[in-house]
């Protein structure tokens, strides 16, 4: 753990009420994420690591405790302030891909710089980069109806890259896919994390678990294990 | 902005026929407001040029007013103007130098074998032209002295010399005036039209000379045209004064004459059209009410529909004015798109009653500005309340929805 973690949890605790049911998601995690890390985190479901992948992604803030983006306290922020600092810090990769359905696959992953006001020519010429990052150069003209679901996945990814965020957020980012088409994903996102990027995975495949430097077990809404492999590979 | 309108036209083309009924409602708004405006703007404009013929220095000392608007009964019983009248005013009126008595009648007018009935005979004095915004073209008026003496001359109007004299030139020719011999000395300026009344199917003679008149019941006008130096009220309080003491009018008893003037018409003509307007903007206004709860509604399914890609572009970063704006700029395109049709609709259906009136339309920029305004701010109004309703959006239950 270095003294200067790119991201940094203390006693969070997430309570949210479901109709009149109150949930207590999270209960107390910590949690300190350093730059270029390669982080699975796992558990079954109902575990919370939805709720804490939102509070990473900044979609949503803690009932109690802190949490540091980047040196930033970015706990109590408002709704505005969040919604920058997705924008510039945080690359999100859903499950269900969601792309936007009437937007061709350029204009999907051009879609964040529209937030952030870059010329249309430079929106273009980045959001083009991208998509040729993920290997969909000569479809970024076509829609996401007229795509697969591997390349959708990869259209999802682009958009994720296009802004160069500090962390990318992938939510079960195979889920949807055969293991084949998954395990294209995968590497996707290993060479991600080899050219510097920082993953955050949610999961609870094992194997796609498999591909991250470190695993985060989470269940009821604490974490009950930590692991940090070092492969030999890649 | 281009991006949200962009935007907002893609959305406007993936629901065709959904947008389209939307907007139906605003489209026949605008349309209807449009037609209405246009008409009466264009009757306006025809009544307007019609009035000014009357020349708007010149007053009318006369038994009726121009506008009645009270009981028609009051006024009959008042006596008529007289010729007396007309000398006492042209006496005591200092400064004035241009006061014609004006006498209508219909008579047949006979050049040799030709015969035209129903010729408007008007008698009046040498100083008629300046009063009643006339000329000779060819030839000349009446001269004071033969207006005096009562020389039977006259000057003829434009269509009366086309149906007796053809091609033939009147001047110095004689005319039959219900049998009485008129000697031709002018021919009057072409003047066209008055409220379909032909102008120019008229004969000008002097007062004097006129024969076969029964002044004491029919009474006369007398036309009074105010230099452009002397005030138009003062004159016509003096000219109210001398009537009231030359017909013995105690005070506190009303005038039995009136004083007409132009304005009269433009001022009477304009209290009923504000009517029409106001009419115009409450049909026009409901039908958009109409239209705007049409487009709330639809902006407000789509808000629903649309929760996912809501929570979509929060996720990379649309702040809640970002989200607002789109939706915003979404319920104005729709509703726009209904007014410009609207506008065009509404100019295309004016001109057809305008056409078979003969009247030109006159469609104006602010005609047209009205119609679109109307309809943007229908959008914007009945776009606000789904707009907030999408930016407020939590974005970890929008991307959940389903």
């Amino acid at each position: 753990m270095s003294d200067n973690p790119l991201i940094k949890i203390e006693n969070l605790h997430k309570v949210y009420f479901l109709g009149a049911t109150k949930v207590h998601a999270l209960r107390g995690i910590d949690l300190s994420i350093d730059k270029n890390e390669y982080v699975a985190i796992m558990g079954p479901s109902g575990c919370g690591k939805s709720t804490l992948m939102n509070i990473i992604g900044c979609l949503d803030v803690p009932t109690v405790g802190k949490y540091w983006l980047n040196g930033k306290d970015v706990s109590q922020l408002g709704d505005n302030e969040l919604a920058q600092i997705r924008n510039r810090e945080i690359g999100f990769i859903f499950q269900t891909f969601n792309l936007l359905p009437r937007a061709s696959a350029l204009a999907n992953v051009e879609l964040p710089l529209i937030y952030n006001k870059t010329p249309a020519a430079k929106r273009h010429e980045l959001a083009k980069q991208a998509l040729e990052k993920v290997g969909l150069a000569d479809r970024m003209h076509h829609k996401p109806n007229e795509l697969s679901g591997g390349q959708r996945q990869r259209v999802a990814i682009a958009r994720a890259l296009v802004n160069n965020p500090s962390i990318i957020l992938a939510d079960e980012p195979t889920g949807n896919l055969d293991s084949k088409t998954g395990e294209e994903i995968m590497e996707i996102l290993d060479n991600l994390h080899e050219q510097g990027n920082t993953i955050i995975l949610v999961t609870h495949e094992k194997a796609i678990a498999e591909h991250a430097k470190k695993r985060i077990y989470l269940r009821d809404g604490k974490i009950v294990g930590e692991e940090e492999l070092v492969k030999s590979e890649g | 902005m281009i991006d949200y309108f962009r935007e907002a036209w893609l959305v406007f083309r993936s629901h065709k026929v959904r947008s389209f009924l939307t907007t139906l409602g605003i489209f026949i708004g605008v349309t209807t407001i449009i037609i209405i405006f246009t008409i009466i703007k264009s009757i306006n404009t025809y009544i307007v040029g019609e009035f000014s013929q009357l020349g708007s220095t010149t007053i009318y000392v006369d038994k009726f007013p121009w506008v009645i608007t009270e009981n028609f009964f009051e006024y009959r019983n008042r006596p008529p103007i007289t010729l007396r009248e007309y000398q006492v005013l042209k006496r005591k009126l200092v400064g004035i130098r241009w006061i014609s008595p004006i006498v209508n009648y219909q008579r047949k007018v006979t050049y040799r074998d030709e015969v035209l009935e129903q010729v408007m005979i008007v008698g009046s004095n040498e100083v008629y032209p300046e009063v009643g915004n006339i000329s000779a073209d060819v030839g000349r008026w009446f001269t004071a002295q033969e207006v005096r003496s009562a020389r039977a001359v006259c000057v003829l109007g434009v269509q009366v010399v086309e149906e007796l004299f053809g091609k033939e030139d009147p001047l110095g020719k004689r005319i039959k005036i219900n049998g009485y011999p008129y000697k031709v000395i002018g021919l009057l300026e072409k003047k066209g039209k008055f409220f379909g009344f032909d102008m120019d199917k008229q004969v000008m003679i002097p007062y004097t000379s006129m024969r076969g008149y029964a002044y004491r019941w029919r009474g006369i006008s007398i036309g009074i045209k105010i230099p452009p130096e002397m005030d138009l009220d003062a004159v016509k309080e003096e000219v109210r004064g001398i009537m009231r003491s030359a017909r013995k009018i105690p005070p506190g008893e009303k005038d039995n004459f009136s004083i007409n003037q132009q304005d009269m018409l433009t001022d009477f003509y304009k209290q009923i059209t504000g009517t029409a307007y106001i009419v115009i903007f409450i049909i026009g206004g409901i039908s958009l009410i109409v239209g705007g709860i049409g487009i709330m509604n639809i902006m407000l399914v789509s808000v629903t529909e649309r929760t996912r890609e809501i929570g979509i572009r929060k996720a990379v970063g649309a702040t809640r004015s970002h989200i607002l704006l789109q939706f915003l700029t979404e319920s104005v395109t729709i509703s726009s798109i209904g007014g410009i049709l609207g506008v065009i609709a509404g100019v295309l259906l004016a001109n057809i009653p305008l056409s078979m009136m003969k009247l030109s339309a006159s469609v104006s920029v602010t005609t047209v500005l009205i119609g679109y305004g109307f309809s943007a701010f229908v959008g914007i109004v009945s776009g606000l309340y789904p707009a907030q309703k999408a930016a407020r959006q939590n974005p970890v239950e929008a991307l959940r929805y389903e």
